[in-house]
């Protein structure tokens, strides 16, 4: 019986290590779009924070610049971003899928040349308290420190939007960019600043796919995870902490989906890999549905152009 | 000194002649990104814009490119202009593969002229009912198009994957991932002797047309035009928005199974993994590039078309993936979105009074 426990607790842990890309890039996403910015660039920012996160990795060999590169080059080009949206005034839509078709584009070209290099071994903490607890090790400890900040990042920004000044600023140049403008706040300001540091989380998302999660590069690998982080978002009605529950939802369909692959039922593999695009859209139906809930916390401003009269 | 002011009425001229900036500052862009590989960036810009088609067969393949192009950016351009969002063209087209596949399957052994149009017609009912999924979600359930539309092409994906590997696949196949070959009268017409380029064509030709005829000659094209531009408008004049949310949907569904069907009947003759390089999202480009006007995707598609085949010549001869292309679509999008500044912003560049110093 302790064996089946532990093999339970294996599982959990599975679930939140594939839960963690999601995590990240959704948390960055949400602050984005609290300050009323709908940056439809995750899949593409969190590819090039793969690419860059294993490029530095194999030519620095040194993990922490590989990390902190990922973040950096998701700052870069979700600038890109900003540049236009906020200082060129152009849609917010549009402007998103360009990001994401480049970042697809960048990140096969960057990693050409970085095609079936293997990668390195991440440490994980605590391994030994892993394997001595029956269980609750395998679920607490044995995980990459990236995991750790993205079990509390969740947390942090909740604290951060509902406590914290520069939160506050933030949820009011989301729901009313005109007032916080005429209470002196620079919303253009604000507003970079909240598409760089979602920038940065999903290019640290991307990194956790291709230095730990999968240690390798290959094209495409973030494989869509980008827009469920932002279904991620809606879901989670933009509470941090839904994001939370939310991602680890759908690290459970993957990782029981692929599980079911494994045992091999005689259900087709393709279907169960659909399994978790099928969930989002079924969430997100189930979510919206009540357009009044979705109304009161979506961001006012979301997707909406600002621009101050000079 | 240079002052930025907000112009009162957008001129018209400049705002076609944005895209060509555009295209202007992309080369440019590209240029750079070449010279970092390490290139000439004179010469790998030859080789990705004018050695493609610098002969009769690349010409062709141009046109082959574009059909697709054209007709899903078409499709697409009603979505836009009520500013519906779908983006999983990619995951309609394929439907409508799968689905005129299937009729091309089942119609295996029969020789009448009726078997392709039958095809076809089904390719396009099966994109458009895999479009009405987001549309009725949106309308009926307040989803969001965006999310919903791009979830499906996955799902497509693994359902054509799964069809070409189990069900569908060749029977004297080696269990290689396709369909049997379609029959000679399942394919679409060539054209010419020894070229690609299939009657197709004039499907996306007819498309162009009749978009044209929808969107500046009849109500629901005006329709269109006034939600997009304002649905508080719309909604005094009393336009019924959900039933044309789910037409616009439908238009560009349709279209893009029309796409995914020209495909597999024209150049590919068989169902199998790849049936399309991303086209349905490489649309979406075309439709802004062409300023979402009939005619100007015409162009448009021409000009995206090219980046395709820059990207395999590039492949060839420069060693870079073939991804390279996707790059230049990015930027042509971002420059293009960039530059529509001037359409609404003056810049005038002062030169300063002695007395102002």
């Amino acid at each position: 019986m302790s064996f089946d426990l532990n093999f339970i607790g294996i599982l959990i842990g599975a679930i939140m290590a594939s839960s963690v890309p999601l995590i990240l890039a959704a948390s960055g996403e949400l602050i984005t779009e609290r300050s009323g910015v709908l940056n439809l660039g995750v899949e593409g920012m969190m590819i090039i924070g793969a690419i860059s996160g294993f490029a530095l990795m194999v030519v620095t060999d040194n993990l922490f610049f590989a990390v902190i590169g990922s973040m950096f080059s998701g700052l870069i080009i979700s600038l890109i971003f900003g540049l236009l949206t906020q200082s060129l005034l152009t849609n917010h839509v549009a402007t998103g899928l360009a990001l994401t078709i480049f970042g697809i584009g960048m990140s096969a070209m960057i990693g050409k040349n970085f095609v079936g290099i293997p990668g390195k071994e991440f440490p994980l903490l605590f391994l030994n308290l892993k394997e001595s607890i029956p269980f609750l090790g395998p679920i607490f400890f044995g995980h990459s420190i990236i995991l750790y900040f993205a079990f509390g990042l969740p947390f942090l920004t909740n604290y951060f939007l509902k406590k914290t000044k520069t939160g506050l600023i933030i949820r009011a140049v989301g729901d009313s960019p005109t007032s916080a403008s005429n209470q002196g706040i620079n919303v253009t300001l604000v507003r970079y600043s909240c598409i760089l540091y979602g920038g940065a989380m999903c290019g640290l998302a991307g990194a956790y796919l291709s230095l730990i999660y999968t240690p390798q590069w290959i094209e495409n690998m973030t494989g869509g995870r980008g827009w469920i982080a932002l279904a991620l978002v809606v879901f989670a009605t933009w509470s941090p902490i839904k994001v939370l529950i939310g991602a680890l939802i759908f690290g459970g369909i993957t990782i029981l989906q692929l599980h079911m692959q494994a045992v091999g039922l005689r259900i087709p593999v393709q279907l169960l890999s659909a399994l978790p695009y099928i969930m989002t859209i079924i969430v997100l139906v189930v979510i919206s549905r009540d357009s009044r809930k979705i109304k009161l916390n979506t961001p006012t401003s979301l997707g909406q152009i600002f621009y101050k009269e000079k | 000194m240079i002052k930025i002011e907000k112009r009162n009425d957008v001129s018209r001229s400049i705002y076609f002649l944005t895209p060509v900036l555009a295209i202007f500052l992309t080369l440019f862009g590209g240029g750079i990104i070449f010279y970092i590989l390490g290139f000439n960036p004179i010469e790998a810009l030859k080789f990705f814009f004018i050695t493609p088609i610098s002969d009769l067969y690349g010409l062709s393949e141009l046109l082959v490119k574009a059909t697709p192009l054209c007709l899903i950016a078409i499709g697409l351009s009603f979505c836009f202009k009520s500013n519906n969002w779908n983006i999983g063209a990619e995951g309609q087209l394929i439907f409508g593969g799968i689905v005129g596949g299937g009729v091309a399957l089942l119609f295996y052994n029969h020789d009448g002229f009726y078997v392709l149009p039958i095809i076809i017609l089904s390719g396009a009912i099966g994109g458009m009912l895999f479009a009405m999924i987001p549309a009725i979600l949106k309308t009926y359930f307040n989803t969001n198009e965006i999310l919903v539309s791009l979830m499906l092409v996955y799902v497509a994906k693994l359902l054509l994957d799964y069809l070409v590997v189990g069900p569908w696949s060749n029977p004297e196949g080696f269990n290689f991932p396709e369909t049997r070959q379609f029959s000679k009268t399942a394919r679409m017409p060539i054209l010419f002797d020894g070229l690609r380029i299939h009657a197709g064509i004039f499907i996306t030709l007819i498309n162009v047309f009749l978009s044209w005829l929808i969107l500046y000659k009849t109500y629901l094209g005006f329709q269109i035009k006034v939600s997009g531009l304002s649905l508080k408008t719309a909604k005094y004049a009393g336009y019924k928005g959900k039933t044309m949310i789910i037409i616009v949907f439908m238009i560009s569904g349709a279209c893009a199974g029309l796409a995914g069907v020209g495909e597999i009947t024209g150049p590919i003759g068989q169902l199998h993994r790849n049936i399309s390089p991303d086209y349905g999202f490489t649309a979406i480009i075309v439709a802004f590039l062409g300023r979402l006007n009939p005619v100007g995707i015409i162009f448009a598609s021409l000009i995206v078309a090219l980046t395709y085949l820059g990207a395999e010549t590039a492949q060839i001869f420069l060693q870079v993936p073939k991804y390279t292309g996707q790059v230049f679509q990015g930027m042509i999008l971002f420059f293009l979105l960039g530059s529509d500044y001037l359409l609404f912003f003056k810049i005038k560049f002062l030169r300063l009074k002695k007395n102002e110093l």
